[in-house]
């Protein structure tokens, strides 16, 4: 059996530094300075504009990552990535590449270079640290944005009340291109996500992680509700963490029941108008993907423990 | 070793390219481009050209893997028209302020709607802001010598800025020429190897391209401004060297034709000088002093090489094939700033608006315009040659 990284044996140097301006609570902030730590100094980042730009790319002349890193637009981080890859490649430079984009610069406007660098198998990590709305301009609603969920664009008004679209199944685009290696994420469960980021830094050929990382600003929460808001997503199965290789969906963890997304909800100002027709409506659409995910073939766990749930003392450290 | 072939437009931009080896080449297909990037794939595929051609989901992506590229400090191409150079806009505006001298052909094709697949400026002319160097072929021959020449230029410390060569859609880029092919060793002792300063690179880790808060911006710009001037110089020294190796060169920024005694003279760029230099055969076998300046960069402008080749004249046109609406053509406009005091009467005369076909009579009708200026007539300040009877 393949030996696991975990948050204690991983990589502890950082290449996202503290001093970044990132938001108390940011998810994705959490997110990418665990990214970093596996995928190491031998690597480039690029940044579409994102809160990860501003507060990680960072204000001339400062940054908050010590590795190459480029900007250049919104829409294009499939085709920068492909890029960089491409020069390093023609110069012998094996380098890892990384394209770290948030959800609006994945799901909506930066989906058709995504599309075109996972056909061609480009040989890069894609990352989409999904916060579920355009936060970095505000908080509008994007492709991800859940049923219900107020945004600036999606108020709650007399008439119409948040958001009345489903979230896009974004991993299923993006899984049905063939690709070497995709998997969803979360930042509740840290063996989980590193050892997912392990197995995607070791692969060749298009690789695509999708992290769920909350936004304590744009959901309305509690800063200190980060870790509880990505462990209730799971739950509720407004989450789930799979991956994808050679066409076949793997379960990493299995919630050992569904929670009422109320739950989940409850904690989150971004959903506190939604009315009880709303709640159901959004409850019948997650039984339906809880069954898809977790029931039709009743796939076998990759292992029946996990390990940020099982009690190993490494909650939180 | 030197090869004489029978080539289009498009095919010598891509005879010219093979000879510079750039290392990635991100593609897109449009017409009347396409040309080129076929070619280019034939040459790859037959193991004549080693480099990575990136097939891209459109001409954004195909300049943004062009930046990602360049950005580690690899020879890079592309080509494009019209809708595609457009859509490449936003991208545009990233190599120049990152430093990055990708070379891009574009072919000039209108711009729609009113769509059509003919030559007109529409597309390139709006990019002079973009801080893109910008230079206009007549013929086959100069389209292959200044993709070897643009590649020096824009790579030369001095300069460090992406190239946009253009040439006109069909009259252009599918018509067989003779064209005179370099040898490759030729080209290589010509074109030193890339080896930027700044490159993205684990080994020393920058990064390029960050937010830049109003504190920083304004001197990046005014840098990126005195660098685009600072280009001309590097551009008639790169054609004298040029002229050098390989015997021909073609007057660094613009070009002129029979100008030493004329008293007055047109100003064109693209295949329309060659018909507009019959016009002025014809012309001065009738004994007119007419004559004819070429221009051949839009950007950087040859604002002081203007002013010295029209000391003397006595009426100035300007032929323009895209328009600025209400406000003339843009290069009539660039044109009139810079002669701004000089005392010679310019006029602006706009033809061959989507490919319609520009003849000697269309340019000996302007003549006929600036030889009236010139005897104290009056001649509108604009005007448009050729349009249909019922206008």
């Amino acid at each position: 059996m393949e030996q696991r990284v975990n948050i204690r044996s991983m990589p502890q140097e950082d290449h996202l530094l503290s001093g970044h301006g990132a938001c108390a609570g940011c998810g994705v902030a959490i997110a990418v300075k665990n990214l970093m730590r596996v995928l190491g100094r031998n690597t480039t980042v690029y940044v579409p504009a994102s809160c990860l730009l501003i507060f990680g790319g960072g204000m001339y002349p400062h940054s908050a990552f010590d590795v190459p890193f480029l900007y250049s637009a919104f829409e294009n981080t499939g085709a920068v990535i492909s890029g960089i890859k491409a020069g390093y490649r023609r110069q012998g430079k094996d380098v890892t590449v990384v394209g770290i984009a948030g959800d609006g610069g994945t799901f909506d406007i930066g989906l058709q270079a995504l599309s075109g660098a996972a056909e061609r198998n480009e040989d890069v990590i894609y990352v989409c640290v999904d916060n579920e709305a355009y936060m970095n301009t505000g908080t509008q609603r994007s492709g991800s944005t859940p049923f219900g969920a107020w945004t600036t664009t999606t108020p709650v008004g007399s008439r119409v009340k948040g958001k009345r679209s489903f979230k896009k199944d974004l991993m299923a685009v993006v899984a049905s291109q063939d690709i070497a290696y995709a998997a969803t994420l979360s930042i509740a469960h840290m063996n989980d996500f590193v050892q997912k980021v392990e197995r995607a830094k070791a692969r060749k050929g298009f690789r695509f992680l999708h992290i769920m990382a909350p936004c304590p600003s744009g959901w309305k929460a509690d800063p200190s509700l980060t870790y509880d808001l990505a462990r209730l997503a799971v739950e509720t199965g407004m989450w789930s963490l799979y991956e994808v290789e050679e066409g076949e969906a793997h379960v990493t963890y299995r919630p050992k029941e569904m929670l009422p997304v109320g739950e989940y909800l409850k904690l989150q100002g971004r959903f506190k108008h939604m009315d009880r027709e709303d709640v159901e409506a959004l409850q019948a659409w997650l039984c339906r993907k809880w069954r898809m995910r977790y029931a039709p073939s009743q796939p076998p766990l990759d292992r029946t423990d996990d390990l940020a749930c099982d009690g190993d003392g490494c909650e939180g450290a | 070793m030197r090869a004489v072939r029978a080539l289009t437009g498009n095919a010598a931009a891509a005879y010219g390219v093979k000879l510079c080896r750039p290392e990635v080449i991100p593609n897109y297909p449009i017409t009347p481009q396409t040309i080129i990037i076929e070619q280019l794939a034939d040459f790859i595929n037959d193991g004549e050209l080693d480099a990575d051609f990136i097939p891209a989901d459109s001409e954004h992506s195909a300049m943004s893997i062009a930046i990602g590229a360049a950005a580690t400090g690899v020879r890079t191409f592309t080509a494009t028209a019209s809708h595609g150079l457009a859509l490449m806009h936003e991208m545009l505006y990233a190599p120049p302020q990152l430093r990055l001298p990708i070379l891009l052909v574009d072919v000039n094709r209108s711009l729609g709607a009113g769509s059509g697949i003919w030559v007109e400026y529409n597309d390139s002319m709006p990019e002079r802001d973009s801080g893109w160097m910008q230079a206009y072929a007549e013929d086959a021959q100069e389209v292959l010598d200044m993709v070897i020449q643009a590649y020096r230029i824009a790579e030369d410390p001095r300069v460090v800025l992406p190239f946009m060569l253009c040439l006109d859609g069909f009259i252009l880029s599918h018509t067989v020429e003779r064209v005179e092919v370099p040898g490759q060793e030729e080209v290589d002792a010509f074109l030193p190897r890339f080896s930027p300063l700044n490159r993205l690179d684990p080994e020393a880790p920058m990064c390029m391209n960050m937010a830049v808060s109003p504190t920083h911006a304004m001197e990046m710009r005014y840098q990126l401004d005195r660098q685009m001037e600072g280009a001309r110089q590097v551009i008639a020294e790169v054609d004298e060297a040029f002229g050098k190796a390989f015997g021909r060169s073609y007057g660094g920024l613009l070009d002129t034709y029979l100008m030493e005694d004329a008293e007055i003279a047109l100003i064109t760029l693209g295949t329309a000088t060659s018909t507009a230099r019959v016009a002025v055969d014809e012309l001065r076998a009738e004994g007119r002093k007419v004559g004819l300046i070429k221009l051949r960069f839009m950007r950087p402008f040859p604002h002081e090489e203007l002013r010295e080749a029209v000391k003397g004249l006595r009426a100035l046109g300007v032929f323009d094939r895209s328009v600025s609406f209400n406000r003339f053509g843009p290069v009539f406009t660039e044109v009139r700033s810079s002669l701004y005091g000089s005392g010679v009467p310019i006029t602006d005369h706009i033809a061959g608006i989507g490919g319609r076909d520009l003849k000697v009579s269309t340019f000996r009708d302007m003549f006929a315009l600036l030889e009236r200026s010139a005897s104290g007539g009056r001649v509108r300040e604009c005007t448009w040659h050729g349009l249909r009877g019922e206008m």
